[in-house]
């Protein structure tokens, strides 16, 4: 063993570098909950007079309902392989601090499930009768809600770890915590399609996230070492 | 203030006495579980620790 | 000197003695205090001025509300205790404290969906209340859930508690942003009154009544606690004496009866 302790930020750089590989050779895995995503954004104007000017009211309902949903399911992804197989167990014994570790998981996750929802969701407004300068505003709002929900949603994670494959019980733990992020992020949508200024649920909406980012180690560094015991 | 005033608390009661039953149901049904729970807690206790038991006991 | 307390406190044979004797002394007064927080409320308290008599559903609606919540705080801050310092008799009181809260936040619900009834014209109208209120429920569920399904106790213990202490950071913002969601379209909430400040007369009862289903948590988590500190102590001796032979003294009496057999 080397006397020289390799970096915090060496070993996250690592860790990326590894689940980015892995997720790559299985592409299929992190592109489901996308088609999740817009098929339960489909599912809205189906159930609705396709009128535009009525979907353009229900948009933002439509959009984070399916952000949330499709978050929600691809929390499976996070740690279901590496806590069977025992890598989570050797990042947990490491020596690096496994806080750290499981925050550079995360990211990676958020890249492959969250990044795409932010990419296709002005996309999925658009198709839902909202004007084009309202894509800024949905990017920004998306972008910062993707990163809350993975943050809260990787906490449900662990919890549930190697429970009885439950995803309602997941649904439960996660879903009231999601609400913030639900209510700021639906409305600054609204504002971004009505073409008002969406400043004030933006910074708040931000402020959950860097809360989020915060906290979300400590709580997903417990909740792990508990659900690996 | 007679009893039939009262009762119809000025044309509220069919909320007002609904809400005071289901209080008085939820504390009552509070009460007894707690009492269960205590009571099956004991006794498993004592079957773990083989206690004999003496008639009055639960 | 007040770590000894504290450990003292934590231990098990001294929390199940401490909690039988104390029951009585919490049960009793919570009933007085709540019969007279009925007379008051349903008697002697004036009708509103907006409301009329259906206002006395804050006699129980916001004793329950206020339970619902601090339940819930008392949840978090035992679980907390019982993750950092290992204490079983930590995560015994959290574990009692779910149900306790979880169907005093139900009953918020109901008697707040019963009041807005008349009120409002509606049973629901996701004012920020009543729709933090169902959020609530949603966490204490979730918990309960979270609970049930882990079988190992020791393990179920400290998994809640890292929920609890996420959920109750959480309760204040999902507080706020109901509020701020609703406060664009401005609903009504039941609370409001006729008069601008609540007069002695209306406001006294009130107290009574808080006052009265604070201390009746406080038996019903007394007695509740006692049990899963049994479930978690597995051969002690100290529960032999407890338990052992152990004629129930005294007649069973209404509230004495929540004490169960006397050590």
């Amino acid at each position: 063993m080397s006397a020289e302790r390799a970096s915090l930020a060496s070993a996250a750089g690592l860790l990326m570098a590894r689940d980015l590989r892995l997720a790559v050779r299985r592409a299929g895995d992190s592109l489901l909950p996308l088609g999740f995503f817009l098929v339960i954004t489909t599912l809205f104007p189906l159930a609705l007079d396709p009128a535009l000017s009525q979907l353009r009211d229900i948009a933002p309902a439509a959009l984070w309902v399916g952000a949330l949903l499709s978050s929600l399911l691809a929390l499976d992804l996070l740690f279901r392989d590496d806590g069977q197989d025992g890598a989570l167990e050797q990042l947990a014994l490491c020596g690096q601090p496994f806080a750290g570790l499981l925050l550079a998981k995360t990211a990676v996750h958020w890249l492959l499930t969250g990044l795409p929802l932010v990419l296709i969701a002005p996309l999925a407004a658009i198709a839902l009768g909202a004007p084009y300068r309202a894509m800024p505003g949905i990017l920004a709002a998306v972008l910062l809600g993707t990163i809350c929900l993975s943050l809260i949603g990787a906490v449900g994670a662990g919890l549930t770890l190697s429970l009885r494959r439950n995803g309602s019980l997941l649904a439960i733990l996660v879903l009231p915590l999601a609400v913030p992020v639900l209510i700021f992020g639906a409305r600054a949508t609204a504002l971004a399609i009505a073409g008002e200024s969406l400043a004030a649920p933006l910074y708040l909406l931000a402020a959950i996230a860097v809360l989020a980012a915060t906290l979300a180690p400590w709580a997903l560094a417990a909740a792990v070492r508990i659900g690996l015991e | 203030m007679n009893l039939a005033h009262f009762l119809a608390m000025g044309g509220y009661a069919v909320y007002v006495w609904p809400c005071y039953a289901l209080a008085a149901l939820v504390i009552g049904l509070n009460i007894a579980a707690a009492r269960r729970s205590l009571r099956s807690a004991q006794r498993a206790a004592r079957r773990r620790l083989e206690i004999p038991r003496e008639a009055g006991t639960p | 000197m007040a770590w000894v307390w504290f450990h003292k406190f934590g231990s098990p044979p001294h929390f199940y003695r401490l909690a039988t004797r104390l029951t009585p002394w919490v049960a009793w007064p919570a009933l007085l205090l709540g019969l007279a927080g009925l007379v008051g409320g349903l008697g002697l308290a004036p009708a509103d001025y907006q409301q009329g008599d259906g206002f006395r559903i804050i006699y129980v609606h916001a004793p329950a509300a206020w339970l619902s919540l601090m339940v819930y705080v008392v949840m978090a801050v035992s679980a907390a205790v019982g993750l950092i310092w290992r204490m079983t008799v930590a995560h015994a009181v959290a574990a009692s404290c779910a149900p306790i809260g979880a169907s005093f936040t139900a009953l918020a619900l109901v008697t707040g969906m019963l009041w807005g009834r008349p009120m409002w014209g509606t049973y629901w109208e996701w004012d920020p209340r009543l729709t933090s209120e169902l959020l609530l429920l949603f966490l204490y569920l979730g918990y309960m859930g979270l609970r049930n399904a882990i079988d190992d106790v020791p393990r179920a213990d400290r998994a809640s508690a890292v929920l609890a202490i996420v959920g109750v950071v959480n309760v204040p913002i999902i507080h706020y942003s109901v509020i701020w969601w609703n406060s664009l379209h401005q609903a009504p909430s039941v609370m409001k009154f006729g008069q601008p400040t609540m007069p002695a007369s209306m406001l006294i009862p009130l107290l009574l009544m808080l006052a009265a289903f604070t201390l009746l948590f406080a038996a019903l988590l007394l007695t509740r606690a006692r049990g899963e500190v049994l479930r978690r102590e597995r051969q002690a001796r100290w529960m032999l004496e407890a338990l052992g032979g152990g004629a129930a003294r005294g007649g069973p009496s209404a509230k004495g009866a929540l004490v169960g057999p006397s050590p």
